[in-house]
């Protein structure tokens, strides 16, 4: 609460409507938002730790000391400071530290971009199956419980299993995976919405259904879509890694958290420490998002 | 209740029709021809006509499909491709092992997520409360095949006090778990394959207790003076349904998500069939047991919902 009190002076009026009476509603929706981000530490600490890991990801080269390909045959499965290697060397000789740098790139892509994917894809087919008419939903629906009988893991091992395994297919595999989830929560976002009166009165006025849905519909689902999303990232992470790690993703000798939990288990009665360390990156960047999830839900306050 | 079970299998039924549909499709997802792996380098054109006529893969593809469901019907789920034996066989006796897995995971995680999201429920923002909260919280973000290796790094490489893979000395054949020497070999296992069940059933039971507490129904009841301990009998009772979905969801979780658990510790399941049949590019054993754990999970799903509407009439009348 003591943050609050400092934080009057420099945010004038806004911070003022809060107490005042509700007729004098200065704050949009957004403005509401980010005001209950920015008085949510748990939040923001680790959105920051998120902020931080993407960065290492982008910035790799520059930040890694070492070249996470450069083998070494003497120095293999070093522990920590050998020679200068901070967290020690692989079962290769590379620097470790900097192929766990390295390795978040594959790990963030391959999570990252099916849940894009899926949230386009499966959000479109869950408003066109809210609005489309019986049989539009009918078909897709149906098709979303099909897929949605196979436990997640089974279905993304499966398929990329299937395909042959590598990062695109794991991709693919994982975007099909949450697509059903997503369509789901959009499909019952648009249901609910779709029989309120200002939908009525906007056909009455002549809207036609695309206009109706970009005005009206996309801004009352993409919310719950976007929280949902959100927290599909850190699951993501998760069932990308295990892939990897099951060596259904990253092909080696790329550097990815999962693989190397892999190639390193090999080694765990040689340097045991080393093999926890993938891991342990797996874990603090998947529960980041998932508490950076939550606080978003809670400031967006969207209950799904 | 009679009427409900018929509808209820009557939904569940186009579900499995599907289910068995994208197993079927599982083949042509594969890259190049589904009979390359068992075709030699150097067939001719004439052989390779002979033995797609033989495996009927010259025929229409929803031909192949009803034939497909035909055999599988029959319990004939084709031969594996690397051991040559029937794939019924083998997913048959790794289907057992996943259930033994399964069968000491459930009491554990449902046991103690239960309690731990009831509790929590009960005395919401309350030190208990922020404890099970970030333990869940934690729960569902590990990675638990990282979990197991560093139960294994601790339990068998550091201080040597369990084993770290297999399933006891004299195989899956004759596991005993009455006898010490066999059952420690389950521990590990069990244990990290209950650690995202209990994270998610103590979120989804601390997420419903907490509401039904703020229902109209429990202020009555205090102010009806109702003692404190009647009242989360209440609560609990009514918290039951949907956090039995919840149940029946990571039980299909144990059966068919174990593939990850079962491949580090070795455990000789169902998924670790699965992974080694994707390495050795074995489609029908693949499809075998994707199909199996699919089906397991529908009928999981299926039983839940009876469960559920067994024990609560207002989704009985709906």
């Amino acid at each position: 609460m003591a943050d609050t009190t400092l934080m009057m002076p420099s945010t004038s009026t806004a911070t003022w409507a809060d107490d005042a009476a509700p007729t004098q509603q200065v704050r949009s929706y957004w403005q509401s938002v980010g005001y209950r981000l920015r008085h949510d530490p748990v939040t923001l600490f680790f959105g920051l730790v998120v902020v931080l890991i993407v960065l290492a990801a982008i910035f790799a080269p520059w930040i890694a000391p070492f070249d996470p390909y450069k083998e070494s045959i003497v120095g293999r499965l070093k522990p920590f400071g050998y020679r200068g290697h901070p967290l020690g060397t692989d079962e290769l000789g590379r620097d470790l530290l900097s192929r766990l740098i390295y390795g978040g790139r594959s790990s963030l892509l391959m999570s990252i971009i099916p849940v894009l994917c899926a949230t386009a894809i499966g959000g479109t087919l869950g408003v066109i199956g809210g609005f489309g008419g019986r049989a539009a939903n009918t078909i897709i629906m149906r098709t979303m419980d099909v897929f949605y009988a196979f436990p997640s893991v089974l279905l993304a091992v499966a398929l990329s299993g299937a395909m042959g395994g590598g990062m695109t297919s794991g991709m693919i595999s994982l975007a099909l995976v949450f697509i059903p989830a997503i369509c789901r929560i959009a499909e019952t976002a648009t249901t609910q919405i779709r029989n309120l009166d200002f939908i009525e009165a906007a056909h009455a006025s002549g809207a036609g259904t695309l206009t109706i849905i970009r005005h009206h519909v996309l801004g009352n689902v993409l919310g719950p879509v976007f929280v949902y999303a959100s927290s599909l990232v850190s699951v993501a992470i998760l069932l990308g890694s295990g892939l990897s790690f099951l060596g259904l993703g990253v092909k080696p000798p790329q550097a990815d958290w999962g693989l190397m939990l892999s190639t390193l288990r090999q080694s765990i009665y040689i340097n045991p420490i080393l093999c926890a360390l993938p891991g342990a990156a797996i874990f603090v960047t998947s529960i980041c998002f998932n508490l950076v999830s939550d606080g978003i839900r809670a400031a967006m306050d969207v209950r799904l | 209740m009679l009427s409900l079970i018929f509808r209820r299998i009557l939904y569940a039924l186009p579900i499995a029709i599907g289910v068995s549909v994208v197993c079927f499709s599982l083949v042509y997802l594969a890259p190049g021809d589904p009979l390359q792996t068992i075709l030699p380098a150097d067939a001719s054109a004439d052989t390779i006509a002979l033995i797609k006529h033989e495996y009927g893969f010259d025929r229409p593809i929803p031909v192949q499909y009803a034939l497909w469901l035909w055999r599988v019907l029959h319990g004939d789920f084709g031969v594996s491709i690397s051991t040559r034996r029937p794939v019924l066989l083998e997913v048959a006796g790794s289907l057992h092992n996943t259930a033994i897995l399964a069968l000491f995971s459930v009491p554990l995680s449902f046991g103690l997520g239960y309690a731990m999201g009831a509790i929590a429920g009960c005395f919401p923002g309350k030190w208990i409360d922020r404890i099970v909260t970030g333990t869940a919280v934690m729960g569902v973000s590990l990675p638990n095949y990282w979990v197991g290796i560093v139960f294994v790094i601790l339990f068998s490489v550091e201080w040597m006090v369990l084993p770290a893979t297999g399933m006891g000395l004299h195989g899956s054949d004759q596991f005993d778990i009455l006898s010490w020497s066999d059952a420690r070999f389950l521990i590990l296992p069990v244990v990290t394959l209950a650690m995202v069940p209990i994270g998610i059933l103590s979120r989804s039971t601390r997420a419903a207790v907490s509401e039904i507490r703020g229902q109209d129904f429990v202020v009555t009841l205090r102010a009806k003076g109702l003692s404190e301990p009647a009242i989360i009998r209440h609560v609990l009772k009514n918290s039951l349904p949907p956090v039995m979905a919840v149940m029946g969801l990571q039980f299909g979780y144990l059966m068919g998500g174990s593939i990850l658990v079962e491949t580090v510790f070795t455990w000789p399941g169902s998924g670790f069939l699965l992974s080694k049949a994707i390495i050795n590019r074995d489609i029908p054993v693949l499809q075998g047991c994707i199909l199996a754990l699919a089906m397991v999970f529908v009928a999981t799903n299926l039983v839940v919902d009876l469960l559920q509407a067994a024990i609560d009439p207002r989704i009985r009348r709906a």
